[in-house]
Parts: structure tokens; C-alpha cells; sequence
């Protein structure tokens, strides 16, 4: 397709300079014609190319981009603002983000340094986990298609492959074929199943895999038996490239990559977590490998791989929604046992129906506690000891398989902690007492669990005690109301 | 433009009354009520009153298997579906059942079909419960000039069809209250379930609105008075089943 002149105008948009020549779209600045307000941000117009031998598949995906673009919203995507008529004249406009692909880390000449790694993981699985929220799957996901803003936060770009629960999937079909970018595409997705969020986790995994070894973990195949490869390869592991890199990175990376979706993790807010505690991962010898795996492993995945069926799956919000990340404050003074109990059988009943779901529990401790100048109350020693108790109070619930982690805050306005824990770990669900925290003044002010329970980004469970205990020291009590009833 | 699309009243007022106030406040400026105005339900002078004055406004009204059987009851009286057509006949006056028996079996409305059953061979009130019958429906209407929209009711379901990646007709479910965008590039066909009878296990009415101006398609659902509605079959001496079905939604 010809190039818009810069200064032409098109449906009462003003083309500015071109800003990007791309084999499937051109990307232009625009901006309102005769004097129209701005609509606050900076504006794109993206125009398909579709010149002669231009496939069809490019003016679906369009259309696509289009339906979804218009449904999103949050920091991390475009604003959508117009589309001109598929007949006559396709473009979208939209909000133009300022910000450096991840072609850029991918383009320095050394290996991005392990932080850095981390903070873009963490930064792309929230963009992600936030899609899935609105039930959109990306299926396309590469380096060229996530932006970094410069505050660190991650827009995600080109919804022309993505999956809308709401909307009826245009690049559906019946015999299914594959769709996507062959070197970061889900095994699910070569043999044609679109939807499933673990996908995307599995393409955050392919780039973070390069960010660290600069390596492609299968490869960018061109054909279908090289694509299929991956229902059942293991990709060398990241430390044979970089001796170096720390088990548990390697450990999660290779989770992204699991050829079953099941095996990944089940949400981005999951491997976001593990991405910002890296103490609480568990690693594995996957973790700690250095050279690839012997031949009667894959031998056995590639059995396994010929037999697999993958399923449709539910609405991507509905089953991220099920493995949420639990948070249970546990109290560490002024709590009575019953109350611990309590708080434990809560916390095991709100997991017990979601497997996958990870729990989170989380003490919060004054900044009075620690002291620089005592050895006994330094800040490790005193986090170690309330770990240690937090610790104690967890080991039931690990008995029953979730995954759970410990963690000891230090801060003074605890309900303000909790608030800020949840939020940035993507919690799905707080649990806490609802009588704790602040005992002694509960009566007078509006305590920590109504402060959460008004604050908090999710649901909020306030566990009263119920338990054995009280009733223990009550016996021979007759249970019966024995008020007299005034009618 | 938006255009409510109201199919399978049933003789229904309370469901008919709410789905008009709820598709009012969306901003409809137009009604097509795609046939069964009657049958089963308590109030069938009532409804085809108040649908004969919509069409004096402006509303496009189509004939369904119900109202032809209404209009002309058979000639025999054992099943459940020909005694309620007697009863159903004899609550309408002369003036009403005229209007039923006058009403056209497809109306083409620019780029939309509507339909009560399916484009092709309308009179034999075929059932479009999956891609096949719904692929020779929007064939039929496909050869019409610019028809790129085929709606019909009879199925008491919501489900919209579409031609996915490789031609073949993908039915999809659509989520109640949520405009789904359908450009005229392609061909849709869309089955916008039933005012006065839904049966898919919420009591909830169904209807559907079309925005032309956006190319967009929501399905709604309605919660109206179906208890009071249900009351309504068993004051008139109808059969309990009707009833009991508006209250299940099945």
C-alpha cells in the first residue's frame, strides 16, 4: 500500500511523521484536524498493508485487533480512540505510548544483567496477568509486541492474534492450525487451541529465556514438525550459556516453558510472585542443571506428547481467577491461639477448592522491633524469629501440597502493609482475623481488618474464632437460650 | 440506528412489557418482533393488542408457527400444542386473528434478514440448533442484495454464527449485556432467544439490540414478574407445565 503523505488528512485526523514500516501495518503520527482537543495523549494511526498478495489473514487479524483494542483498558495497552471502515478505509487510532520495545535490552551487545531480567519479567507478567483479568488472551506475544514505559511498567501491543472470551474468535477454525510467531508460541497453540492464559506464560518465558542467554529456546522453526518439537523438547538449560545465573531464575524460567500448560504456572501473577521472592522458590534439579537432558527423558515426554489432548479452555478470567494467590496476616502479638487456629482452618478452606492456588502468609511487624544496636534485635535476627514463628504456624497447610510461602514486613500502619503487599503481588485473596491486629483498642476505632476490608484491591475474608477451644472450657453448660421469649 | 430485536412472546405481557421498558432505556428507535406472539402463555388478546399498536408506529412484525396455528387451529384436538391453539384462537377477535394470519414470513430491512425459523424454505419452521441448519439459513439469505445479517427466533436460545478462519460456520455464545461487534464485511446469523419462554434454565427474558450505526450486537437478558406471569397460565385453566416452566426457565 502507498504511503499517506505526511500533512494529508484522513477522517478528520491530521498524518503526521511515519514511525514505523512494518510487513504488516504502517504506524504514523497523528493528530486531530480543524483545532479538535486532543484527547489528552498523543495519538498513532495504524494502517494494514494491503497491497496485491497481501494475504486475507492480514485484514482478519485487523479486525480482531480492532474488536479487542476497543474492549480494553488499564495501563497496559493502548487507549483506543477510532478505526476507519474495513470496506472502505481499515486504520485504528490510538494512544501513542512513549517507551522502547524489549528489542532494545535484546539488541545490547552483553547479556542483560540478572536484575534487570527480573524487574522486566515482573513488569510484563502484571501487563499479562491484567489482560487475562479482562478475559483477553495475547497468543502473540514477542519482543517487538511489549513496550516499557519509562516508569518500568510494560504496554502490550498488537492484539491482531489475541482471543477475546466475549467476542466469537474470527482465526477460530475447525481444523485447527496453527497461529502466531513460531519461536514464542505455546505447544497448545501449534496444534491450534487458542485461549488459554498459560500460553502467554510460556511466551514470557521464551523472553526471558533470551534476555538471559540471548538463545532461543526452540528456535524459530519454519516448519510444522520443527514447531511440534516443542510438545515435547527440552530446551538446554539458560545455565549452560551463563554458568552464573542463579538456580532459582533458571528454575522458574523452565517452568514458563513446561510443554504441558498445566505444568507452567497457572496464572502471571504466579511467576510474578516467585520473580519478586526468589528466597520462597523451590528449586528443583531442573533448577540446577547446567547441560541438557538425557535422551530417554525426551524419549518418554515425546511418548507422552504423541498421546496429548488439549482441552478448550474456560473463560481466561474464570481460570486464573481459581488459582488465586491467598494472603493470610498472621498476627504475631496480642492473638489468642483460637484465634491462630481459626486463621489456619480459614486459610485451608478458602485453598482447599483451587489447585494451583498459592498461599502467602504474611506477618506484619512494627519498625520498633529492630534495633541497629542490639545483636539480638537486629532486623535479620528479629525477621528470622518471627519467620521461624510464622513458619510454625504455616507447617499444616503445607502438608497439603499448595505451595505456600513466609514473609515478615516491618511497618507501621499494618493494614497500609497488607494493602500494599496485595497490590503489587497481584493477591487474589486476603484472609485475616477479624478481630486481630490491634486487640486491645478493637472497641474504639475502626481496626486494621476494616481499614483492609474497605482498601484492599480484592475480596477480603475476616475470619471470626470458631473454635474447639472456647467450647472445651464451657462443658456441662446447658447450650440451649434459656431468655425468655416475650410472646 | 437500534433496532430491538423481540422474538417467541408467547403470549407473555409481563416478560413483553419488561424487555420493551429495558430495550427503551438502551435507546431503541425501532421494534422487529420476529413471530410466536402467542401460544402457551395467558395473554394472548393483550399481547397481539399491544404489538398491532407498535406496528401502527413503526414496527416490523413477523408470522411464526404459533400465530399461523393460532390463526387457523387444526382441525384436531389431542396434542398439547393444538388444544392451546383452540383456547388461544378463541381469546382473539376477529380484528387479531386477521393480523396473525396477514403477517409476512421474512422481511428484508436493508443489510438485515429477519426471519422466524430459517431463510431458506421459511414454512417449514426448521430449527437452527447448530452450524448446519444455520450455514443453509445464511446461504439463502446471503443471495439476497447486501442481506449480510440473518435473525431469527423459534430456537428459545441466544447464539450467534459467524464464518471462523476457514469459511466453515463457528455458533458462538454470547455473554448477556455485552455488545459484540459484527462488521458488514462478513456474514452473521444470530438466533436472539425468546421474550416470553426462555428455556435454557434462567427465568430471565431474552432479547436482543442491534446498533447499526456500530455494527454491534447485544444479547440481554431481562429479569421480569414471572411469577406473576406463571400465576397468570394457572388462572386461565391452562396446563401446569407451562407454568411451571416459566418458573424454571426451561
Amino acid at each position: 500500500m502507498k504511503l499517506l503523505e505526511p500533512g494529508s488528512e484522513l477522517d478528520g485526523f491530521v498524518v503526521e511523521e511515519c514511525l514505523h514500516y512494518g510487513s504488516m501495518a504502517h504506524i504514523y503520527r497523528v493528530h486531530y484536524a480543524s483545532g479538535a482537543a486532543d484527547p489528552g495523549f498523543p495519538m498513532v494511526m495504524k494502517v494494514p498493508r494491503m497491497a496485491e498478495g497481501d494475504g486475507a489473514e492480514n485484514i482478519v487479524s485487523f479486525e480482531v485487533e480492532h474488536q479487542i483494542l476497543q474492549a480494553l483498558s488499564g495501563p497496559h495497552v493502548p487507549r483506543f480512540v477510532a478505526a476507519g471502515d474495513l470496506e472502505r478505509l481499515p486504520y485504528l487510532v490510538m494512544e501513542y505510548v512513549p517507551g522502547r520495545t524489549l528489542d532494545h535490552w535484546l539488541e545490547q551487545p552483553e547479556p542483560t544483567p540478572v536484575d534487570d531480567v527480573v524487574a522486566l519479567g515482573v513488569a510484563l507478567a502484571h501487563a499479562v496477568h491484567s489482560l487475562h483479568q479482562q478475559n483477553t488472551v495475547h497468543l502473540d506475544l514477542k519482543p517487538a509486541n511489549v513496550l516499557v514505559r519509562e516508569d518500568g511498567r510494560v504496554v502490550l501491543l498488537d492484539f491482531g492474534l489475541s482471543c477475546h472470551a466475549h467476542y466469537p474468535d474470527l482465526l477460530a477454525e475447525e481444523m485447527r492450525r496453527a497461529v502466531g510467531s513460531p519461536a514464542w508460541m505455546a505447544p497448545e497453540q501449534v496444534v491450534g487451541v487458542r485461549g488459554d492464559p498459560r500460553s502467554d506464560v510460556f511466551a514470557i518465558g521464551v523472553m526471558l529465556y533470551q534476555l538471559l542467554t540471548r538463545e532461543l529456546p526452540f528456535g524459530a522453526p519454519v516448519t510444522s514438525g520443527g514447531l511440534r518439537q516443542r510438545l515435547w523438547m527440552e530446551p538446554p538449560p539458560p545455565r549452560r550459556y551463563r554458568p552464573e545465573l542463579p538456580a532459582w531464575l533458571q528454575e522458574v524460567v523452565l517452568r514458563c516453558l513446561a510443554p504441558e500448560a498445566a505444568q507452567r504456572y497457572p496464572s502471571a501473577a504466579h511467576l510474578a510472585f516467585d520473580l519478586q521472592h526468589p528466597a520462597q522458590v523451590r528449586v528443583s534439579a531442573r533448577g540446577e542443571r547446567q547441560h541438557g537432558v538425557g535422551a530417554w527423558f525426551l524419549f518418554k515426554r515425546w511418548v507422552r506428547a504423541a498421546g496429548l489432548h488439549y482441552q478448550p479452555s474456560p473463560l481466561p478470567e474464570r481460570q486464573i481467577a481459581e488459582v488465586p494467590i491467598v494472603l493470610v496476616a498472621v498476627p504475631h502479638q496480642d492473638v489468642s491461639d483460637a484465634t491462630l487456629y481459626s486463621l489456619r482452618e480459614a486459610a485451608a478452606r478458602s485453598l482447599g477448592t483451587r489447585p494451583g492456588a498459592r498461599l502467602a502468609c504474611v506477618s506484619v511487624i512494627s519498625p520498633g522491633a529492630t534495633s541497629s544496636v542490639s545483636e539480638r534485635d537486629s532486623e535479620t535476627s528479629v525477621h528470622r524469629r518471627y519467620l521461624t514463628q510464622l513458619r510454625l504456624w504455616a507447617q499444616p497447610l503445607e502438608q497439603t501440597g499448595y505451595q505456600t510461602s513466609c514473609h515478615v514486613l516491618e511497618s507501621g500502619d499494618v493494614a497500609q502493609a497488607l494493602i500494599d503487599y496485595a497490590r503489587g503481588n497481584r493477591v487474589g485473596v486476603i484472609v485475616m482475623g477479624a478481630a486481630t491486629h490491634g486487640l486491645k483498642t478493637q472497641r474504639f476505632i475502626a481496626t486494621v481488618p476494616i481499614k483492609v476490608a474497605m482498601d484492599a484491591p480484592c475480596t477480603v475474608i475476616l475470619v471470626k474464632q470458631t473454635l474447639p477451644f472456647e467450647q472445651l472450657g464451657t462443658v456441662g453448660e446447658p447450650e440451649v437460650d434459656t431468655r425468655e421469649v416475650p410472646f | 440506528m437500534r433496532l430491538a430485536l423481540l422474538s417467541d412472546l408467547h403470549a407473555n405481557l409481563q416478560a413483553l412489557e419488561a424487555c420493551l421498558a429495558h430495550a427503551q432505556a438502551q435507546g431503541a428507535d425501532r421494534l422487529a418482533f420476529l413471530g410466536d406472539l402467542v401460544g402457551y402463555g395467558a395473554d394472548p388478546g393483550p399481547v397481539v393488542r399491544r404489538v398491532m399498536d407498535l406496528a401502527d408506529e413503526g414496527a416490523l412484525v413477523l408470522k411464526g408457527n404459533h400465530d399461523d396455528m393460532a390463526a387457523h387451529p387444526p382441525p384436531g384436538n389431542t396434542t398439547l400444542g393444538e388444544s392451546t391453539a383452540w383456547w388461544t384462537h378463541e381469546q382473539l377477535d376477529a380484528v387479531q386473528r386477521a393480523f396473525l394470519a396477514g403477517l409476512p414470513m421474512t422481511v428484508q430491512d436493508d443489510r438485515v434478514l429477519l426471519v422466524h425459523a430459517t431463510a431458506d424454505e421459511p414454512l417449514l419452521w426448521r430449527y437452527v440448533y447448530d452450524a448446519q441448519v444455520a450455514a443453509l439459513s445464511l446461504e439463502a439469505a446471503s443471495a439476497l442484495q447486501g442481506v449480510r445479517y440473518v435473525f431469527g427466533g423459534h430456537v428459545h436460545r441466544q447464539s450467534l454464527y459467524y464464518r471462523g478462519a476457514d469459511d466453515k460456520l463457528i455458533s458462538f455464545m454470547p455473554t448477556a449485556g455485552v455488545a459484540v461487534p459484527v462488521s458488514a464485511r462478513r456474514h452473521w446469523l444470530a438466533t436472539i432467544g425468546s421474550v416470553g419462554q426462555p428455556r435454557d434454565g434462567s427465568p430471565k427474558a431474552m432479547y436482543a439490540l442491534f446498533d447499526t450505526t456500530q455494527a454491534q450486537l447485544t444479547f440481554h437478558r431481562v429479569a421480569y414478574d414471572h411469577h406473576a406471569a406463571a400465576e397468570a397460565i394457572r388462572d386461565a385453566g391452562l396446563p401446569d407445565f407451562f407454568a411451571d416452566r416459566l418458573e424454571l426457565g426451561r
